[in-house]
């Protein structure tokens, strides 16, 4: 087992036992740094994956920016008590069934399929900001100009939605 | 590193977001749970770029942190104002939709 496969082990063992944290931790607080930790573990295998302004700006976007949205307004409304009711154990139970179920069916699914891919190891140089931008500015430019209209009119929309009536 | 690793490893996390939605009623750790579902499907769009040797799917990651942040900013909008309104962000209690 060299050093990639303990890395990519440790970095599995982190996403996953903080996506439960996140989910079961009783005061949000507590789930929004479980999220962010969560978050740099996929940074780092975005890392190992080669992609390297993807781990930037996940961790730039994602824990940086969005997740001090979400502790701002956690603490807007004062909510980092554990006083949040807990859905009947029944719905709970659902719910774990529920999404256990997609996930045994989806295993099934593709532990049938024939995938045969192989990740290698060797460096790419696919996930670096110079690549990247030739292929967004030459064959995705029409989706990113379109983008930059959807976050004017997303921008627009909370300033709106998040005035205060004038009546 | 064989891609059925990272298969499970992003189904994992999706369905523990999925989970998170299903089972909790404060509306912003269901928004969390979506946000762990939308970097589940990121992670495997990046294996799979690595694996293929193509730099779009990344350009699609890429689009889909931008869709999410655009996502978040609204969200919280309309859970701030939820709040203002009726002092709680318990989903329960929005249910008035319904009579």
């Amino acid at each position: 087992m060299d050093i990639l496969q303990i890395i990519f082990w440790i970095l599995t063992v982190m996403a996953i036992g903080c996506a439960l944290g996140v989910v079961l931790s009783r005061n949000p607080v507590n789930s929004v740094i479980f999220l962010i930790l969560t978050f740099f573990a996929i940074s780092g295998h975005y890392l190992l994956l080669n992609a390297q302004f993807l781990a930037i700006v996940n961790i730039i976007v994602y824990a940086g920016a969005i997740m001090v949205l979400f502790l701002f307004v956690i603490m807007l409304m004062n909510l980092n008590a554990d006083t949040e009711p807990q859905k009947s154990w029944l719905v709970q139970l659902a719910g774990v069934v529920s999404g256990g179920t997609l996930f045994l069916v989806i295993i099934a699914a593709i532990s049938k399929a024939n995938l045969l891919g192989v990740i290698n190891k060797e460096t790419t140089n696919i996930g670096l900001i110079k690549v990247l931008g030739q292929v967004l500015f030459k064959q995705y430019v029409l989706p990113f100009e379109i983008s930059s209209v959807l976050f004017l009119s997303a921008m627009i929309g909370a300033i709106v939605i998040g005035k205060k009536d004038m009546e | 590193m064989p891609i059925q690793y990272y298969l499970f490893l992003s189904l994992a996390l999706f369905c523990i977001g999925i989970m998170g939605a299903l089972m909790r009623r404060n509306a912003i750790i269901i928004f969390m749970s979506i946000e762990l579902m939308l970097n589940a499907v990121n992670l495997l769009l990046a294996a799979f770029s690595k694996m293929y040797n193509d730099s779009a799917a990344q350009i699609f990651v890429f689009f889909i942190m931008v869709v999410a942040a655009a996502e978040v900013a609204v969200g919280l909008a309309i859970i701030v104002m939820v709040y203002r309104k009726v002092h709680s962000v318990d989903v329960n209690i929005l249910n008035r939709l319904k009579h």
